[in-house]
């Protein structure tokens, strides 16, 4: 595919890079402690804080993951964004945020050294630290990919550099304003990127929606399945996710879900960075309201891919339509082929559902706007990754254990010195997953299993003063191990042993690989929870004293009376819920 | 932090909003556009992004002109060193 763009697409381009770069040299000068570096000087208003913890999420392999996944799956991708996310998001806003907040802990990982001991925090911060390195890197390794599908350089860079070209180009942006302006640089970039997603994003659903006669069009073109989110949940052989409501709703809704928005460091960083316990309460549930929309902006054009007729050949002067409409056929990279499965079927690549639909509606200029809009959805999940190792690398390793007496002058500057690293080892890990096949799904697996136990440790901890180091540290490994010995003993129906599972023993088989994810976090949680509380019985707790400000019954309740009744938290997360019920009624 | 991100968030979306106006008035009846439907597609949307753009600008700028108001530092520069950490 060669893609030609017009010297307005450029320009275009080039004015997000110039106020990209323009906001980190503009913010270099507030930067004159860690505390501004790394959290901001917790002085971002709610609104901007929300929609950065939104964005900060919005890595394009979200981007383009979902359209992938609308485009296989149907409307059943919402859940990702409805239960997947917007309970988990109340959750921590409400419950979970003053002690995130009000403990003035820098970083999760200093959270549960406060709540528990040092092992329990070295534990995370080195699994949360390499997990956002490989995260970053894996970042620049599909935008790089997806350039290089596309040709946007073609002709401009020989073909060879383009990958190369584009991860040295990602990668100095990115840290240039890292570097100059801290979280505050990667936070306002998260939320002008957000805006660039919804401008780049919107005229494609009205366009595409509007060549396939609007919403009944959709309906009349796809199968019943895709257009409903609930349809044939009660049995996982009867729905295209492969997985029942109850696997579903524990595994994704519960387990996942929580363990992601309610522990990763990445996205509680920018609630962190709020001017106010209230503001912070505030922010996840700010984030909620586009969170829910979304599914209209980034899965819509999926099922809109899939249902515009394409014309793929002509037979005895008859047009033959693709099956999967605007979605491409792979192609194999050596010969040239088609790639066919086991029944001589051709193997679509979803991944470029949303390029492809980009590419056929917008003309050169609006062009400009939807390929910076996929870049800049890159950016921000690159940048969100290396902030939060710089702040953990910094307070949480750093000078935890190798040099606890420095100035904070000098903790600024190493926080300058680890976002330098930070980015140069994300490089390698993209080159990394270049040299071995596989490796990103091994990453995402690895992501998974140590996610997946967090939740448990999180909760126990703010929720029952009883839980003490050793039960927190031994229910994460037994999570953790459960979740390995899980994935180790059961295997997605169609898949070889190996990386997919079944690597000790094929003992249970799933309907899906996401059915053998969302059933392998609910045993990694559930062991995790089960040894924590036996272990906390077995163990002598911290004295109740020690635990006031980090556990939920001890700590004095925030304060909300002085607020308008529609500014509260709870007012607002219960009005998020109400409308959360609405649109799974509605697209049931 | 000191600069009012609205400001930058608005004078991003007006120049690229004024880019595609700009090149969609210049490119008015192109059969570039049978892509999106045969509509201006630039103009159109060009037009929403300078009105969001004007928007965000005008009420990071008032956010300023009022700061100033209240402390008698009217017309103060931008390049002023903030000391207070919580204002936008």
């Amino acid at each position: 595919m060669s893609t030609h763009l017009g010297t307005i697409d450029w320009l275009i381009m080039a004015v997000y890079l110039v106020f990209v770069l323009g906001i980190g040299v503009a913010l270099k000068r507030y930067m004159r402690t860690s505390n501004d570096f790394f959290l901001a000087g917790r002085s971002i208003p709610a609104w901007v804080c929300g929609l950065a913890f939104l964005s900060a999420n919005l890595g394009a392999q979200e981007v383009i993951g979902m359209g992938a996944s609308g485009a296989k799956y149907g409307l059943a991708t919402s859940h990702f964004y409805w239960i997947g996310a917007v309970p988990a998001m109340v959750f921590v806003g409400i419950f979970m945020m003053p002690f995130y907040y009000g403990s003035k802990a820098r970083s999760v990982p200093e959270y549960l050294r406060m709540r528990f001991d040092e092992k329990t925090r070295a534990l995370n911060a080195v699994s949360f630290g390499i997990m956002t390195l490989f995260s970053s890197g894996i970042s620049m390794y599909a935008m790089a990919l997806l350039i290089q599908a596309l040709g946007i350089f073609h002709g401009i860079v020989p073909d060879q550099y383009v990958f190369h070209v584009s991860v040295l180009i990602s990668a100095v942006i990115v840290l240039a304003y890292i570097f100059l302006g801290g979280l505050t640089s990667a936070i306002y970039n998260e939320v002008l990127q957000f805006f660039l997603i919804v401008a780049g994003f919107l005229p494609l659903v009205y366009l595409g929606l509007r060549n396939i006669g609007g919403w009944h069009g959709l309906q009349t073109r796809l199968p019943e399945t895709y257009m409903h989110s609930w349809r044939g949940m009660s049995h996982a052989n009867t729905n295209p996710l492969g997985v029942e409501w109850f696997g579903l709703t524990m595994g994704l809704g519960f387990v996942l879900s929580f363990g992601y928005w309610c522990t990763d460091f990445l996205v509680v960083q920018r609630a962190m960075a709020a001017d106010s316990e209230e503001s912070a309460r505030k922010v996840p549930l700010i984030a909620a309201i586009p969170k829910m929309v979304f599914p209209f902006l980034v899965i819509l054009p999926g099922l809109i891919a899939v249902a515009t007729p394409t014309v793929i050949s002509h037979v005895n002067g008859a047009s033959v339509t693709s099956s999967q409409g605007m979605i491409p056929v792979k192609m194999d990279p050596r010969t040239g082929a088609m790639q066919t499965d086991s029944k001589g079927q051709p193997v679509y690549n979803y991944d470029l559902a949303i390029p492809t639909l980009l590419l056929h509606y917008y003309p050169t200029g609006i062009l400009g706007l939807g390929l910076t809009a996929l870049l800049a959805s890159f950016m921000s999940g690159m940048a969100g990754n290396v902030t939060a190792f710089n702040a953990v690398w910094t307070y949480d390793i750093y000078q935890s254990y190798l040099n606890k007496n420095a100035t904070d002058a000098h903790y600024l500057k190493m926080g300058r010195w680890a976002t330098v690293g930070g980015v140069i080892l994300s490089v390698g890990a993209a080159y990394l997953v270049t040299g071995f096949n596989n490796i990103m799904d091994t990453l995402q697996l690895v992501f998974s299993l140590v996610n997946a136990p967090l939740f448990a440790t999180f909760l126990l901890g703010m929720f029952w003063k009883r839980t003490t180091g050793h039960a927190a540290f031994a229910g994460l490994i037994s999570g953790t191990t459960a979740a390995l010995l899980h994935h180790g003993m059961t295997l997605p129906v169609g898949d070889a042993p190996g990386i997919h599972g079944a690597w000790l023993a094929h003992l249970h088989s799933y309907p899906s690989d996401m059915a053998q994810n969302f059933w392998t976090a609910i045993f990694a949680f559930s062991v995790n929870l089960i040894v924590t509380i036996v272990v906390s019985l077995l163990t002598k707790a911290r004295p109740e004293e020690e635990l006031v400000g980090l556990v939920y019954s001890l700590t004095p309740k925030p304060v909300e009376h002085h607020l308008p009744w529609y500014s509260r938290p709870m007012t607002l997360g219960i009005g998020v819920l109400a409308i959360l019920l609405v649109l799974n009624l509605a697209f049931a | 932090m000191g600069l009012d991100l609205r400001i930058p968030l608005g004078l991003m979306f007006l120049s690229i909003g004024a880019l595609m106006c700009g090149y969609g008035a210049l490119t008015w009846h192109s059969p570039i556009y049978a892509q999106s439907l045969g509509q201006n597609i630039n103009v159109l949307w060009g037009s929403v992004m300078l009105i969001f753009g004007g928007l965000m600008f005008f009420l990071g700028r008032r956010a300023r002109w009022q700061e100033g108001s209240t402390d008698g530092t009217v017309g103060r520069p931008d390049t002023a060193v903030d000391a207070s950490p919580r204002r936008h």
